[in-house]
């Protein structure tokens, strides 16, 4: 038996290093596994960030004095805004925005500290390009903030208002309202997703396309041999993509880890287990390599993006997709990686999830080998 | 060594292989002949424990197909129809997975694959992908053979490679043979059939004739011409409008011609495309070919 057990290990290695050498031989393989995580991971968190930042704003002061200078340099000093244009009584405000030199004009009225002191209550009128929204909406509340900010506690702090009600909002978890504490985990679902099922569905219909396949499955190797030694060399590698990504979160973008690292590493490699196994279930029902990837991009990556919950928060969808989002593995995934990181929960508060991926990954297993077919047909 | 009791396979309602019996001895050397569609690669690959058959029974070495299948994976050795090597990888590393995956090593059976592998060895350590047609069939032999395989299977060896590869890829089967090993090998170029011990002529999923290729030759009894003329285009044209004329194929530089019944005389043909303005005419009596034979049998069905 030990002698047979030798053979068994042999052949496992000697499959292992034919599949390393296949993956770094291929360029685009190399720019898959390794480029694309760190490309995907800085476009998410620096360039589609919706976080404002030195956001382009017009001044177009008719008072000019100590308040409206004042509070000028608040919102400059903010980090949020720099100053594009100072504009003149008269100027047409419109232009700004067509020419795409502000992205919002703050307009203080004349005489605005002298009616302040004396009413107690001056307007400031925002103008914000409203042809992006989203941004138009966080801008003006953002300026409305540190306006309203300042004038409370520099100017009336003296003056008794009755009954007033102040809010004091609180942010848990990520005060900075920071989007890239959102995409490091979905990224990383994403990431893991396309690697490990991606990649290893690719690379088992190649030896179906290329005829290798007969070969293999001609020979005496065993299918449990031929899948793992499919597997293990995308298993290493995702876990270093998880690695990456999770440093990268860590040390370029801040985000936390308030739980177990342990457990979240735990948790990552269970989900990389089971983006394997689908990744095999797919290879079993793919002919060759174009109907993997059309699989695994359109049936993996478009569901992880849209209905995990990773852009588009889940209670905001109609129920169906609602109800379709539960059998996305990332939605789980992200839940935990999200408690872990960021809340810095234990395993008591994400054991639900846990089982729900345990449970898919033994779902995944079992319909592969009983698709995996030791013939041609 | 192999036996082939009345086996059919179908892909959904298309006959690929229908009621094909045979057996190869054991250290023959025996050719599968056919056009594409004949069924040869379907009969290998049932062989080959990679098709279930529909119907009929198929041992190799006294090991079903079906049962056995992890038995005779041990002790076959395959070359499929296309170059099924890893062409990302070089001729050495894929010389070594396959050892490895058949439990040996190169240097174990490097006797067995000596006269093939030194022919390649200068490319060692170059890509599969980049050998020539010629040198990928060698690699893929000595694939084959790492493991000193009893059968070997071989679906088209030499198709897409150049003459004198071919001839090479011939001299080898022959001396594998003298090493008792038994082989199985198709291919659509019927002048390789002569290298046979025995052939089977196959078309359309049937086998038309099993014997050696000698005697295919002498069981043909048919008058055949061999015909020229300046304009061989007119010429098969108008032979094959004649309604006397029962066959007419280019063969090279000739055509091979049989009469209606074996009734038409050289002389008939002579006069007959004289009429028809055909200019520096040659014909004249030829022994049949074993390509002759299997146009003719072929014909017939």
């Amino acid at each position: 038996m030990g002698d047979l057990g030798g053979f068994f290990m042999k052949q496992f290695i000697g499959f292992l290093r034919k599949e390393f050498l296949h993956i770094f031989r291929d360029p685009r393989t190399m720019v898959i596994i390794f480029g694309i995580p760190i490309v995907q991971l800085m476009l998410f968190g620096k360039v589609i960030s919706t976080d404002i930042q030195n956001v382009k704003i017009g001044i177009l002061d008719q008072s000019h004095d100590n308040t409206t200078k004042k509070i000028t340099s608040k919102l400059l000093s903010s980090g949020y805004f720099v100053l594009a244009k100072e504009l003149q009584p008269g100027e047409d405000v419109e232009e700004v925005f067509r020419k795409g030199i502000a992205k919002m004009v703050v307009n203080f009225g004349p005489n605005f500290e002298q009616n302040l002191e004396r009413d107690g209550k001056q307007d400031v009128q925002l103008l914000a390009d409203a042809s992006d929204p989203n941004t138009a909406r966080i801008l003006t509340s953002y300026a409305g903030g540190i306006i309203n900010d300042y004038v409370k506690k520099e100017k009336l702090q003296n003056i008794q208002l009755p009954n007033q009600i102040n809010i004091e909002v609180r942010m848990l978890y990520n005060e900075g309202l920071k989007s890239v504490y959102m995409f490091v985990p979905g990224i990383m679902a994403m990431i893991l997703m396309l690697i490990s099922a991606m990649m290893t569905s690719i690379s088992i219909s190649k030896e179906k396309e290329l005829g290798t396949m007969e070969v293999l499955l001609a020979s005496p190797l065993k299918p449990i041999q031929i899948v793992l030694g499919k597997v293990t060399p995308y298993l290493l590698l995702s876990f270093i993509n998880a690695l990456t990504i999770i440093l990268l979160g860590v040390f370029v973008f801040g985000v936390p880890i308030k739980g177990s690292f342990f457990l979240l590493m735990g948790e990552s490699f269970l989900f990389i287990m089971m983006a394997l196994s689908l990744g095999i279930l797919i290879s079993t029902v793919a002919p060759n390599q174009m109907v993997a990837m059309f699989i695994s991009l359109l049936g993996l990556m478009l569901p992880t993006i849209l209905l995990s919950g990773f852009i588009f928060p889940i209670r905001n969808m109609p129920l169906p997709l609602q109800i379709v989002s539960n059998i996305i593995p990332p939605r789980w995934f992200i839940v935990i990686i999200r408690n872990i990181m960021l809340k810095g929960t234990g395993i008591l508060y994400i054991w639900k999830e846990t089982l729900v991926l345990v449970f898919m990954s033994f779902t995944f297993i079992a319909l592969s080998i009983k698709n995996f077919k030791i013939r041609l047909e | 060594m192999i036996s082939i009791q009345n086996i059919s396979k179908s892909y959904k309602d298309v006959p690929a292989v229908r009621d094909i019996s045979f057996e190869v001895q054991k250290g023959e050397l025996f050719g599968l002949i056919g056009p594409d569609g004949a069924g040869k690669t379907t009969l290998m690959r049932i062989l080959m424990t990679l098709l279930i058959q529909d119907e009929g029974k198929a041992t190799m070495n006294k090991l079903d197909v079906v049962n056995d299948y992890k038995e005779i994976r041990k002790i076959v050795g395959y070359m499929p129809g296309r170059f099924s090597l890893y062409q990302d990888l070089t001729v050495e590393e894929n010389l070594n997975f396959f050892a490895t995956v058949f439990k040996t090593t190169v240097a174990e059976n490097y006797e067995l694959i000596k006269d093939i592998y030194i022919q390649i060895e200068p490319f060692k350590n170059r890509l599969a992908g980049k050998l020539s047609g010629g040198m990928k069939q060698k690699l893929a032999l000595s694939c084959a053979l790492i493991h000193k395989p009893e059968i070997l299977v071989l679906d088209e060896p030499t198709t897409g490679v150049d003459a004198v590869s071919r001839k090479e890829f011939w001299d080898m089967l022959k001396k594998l043979q003298k090493q008792g090993i038994t082989i199985l090998v198709s291919t659509p170029y019927m002048d390789e059939a002569v290298l046979c011990n025995r052939v089977a002529l196959m078309q359309k999923g049937k086998v038309l004739d099993i014997n050696t290729p000698q005697k295919l030759i002498e069981n043909y009894t048919r008058k055949l011409y061999a015909i020229r003329s300046k304009d061989m285009h007119q010429l098969i044209q108008d032979l094959r409008a004649w309604e006397k004329t029962d066959s007419a194929f280019a063969f090279g530089q000739y055509l091979h011609v049989t009469g209606k019944d074996d009734e038409v005389e050289a002389t008939e043909f002579e006069n007959y495309l004289l009429k028809k303005n055909h200019l520096e005419l040659q014909v004249f009596d030829i022994p049949p070919t074993i390509e002759d034979v299997f146009m003719d049998r072929m014909a017939e069905q």
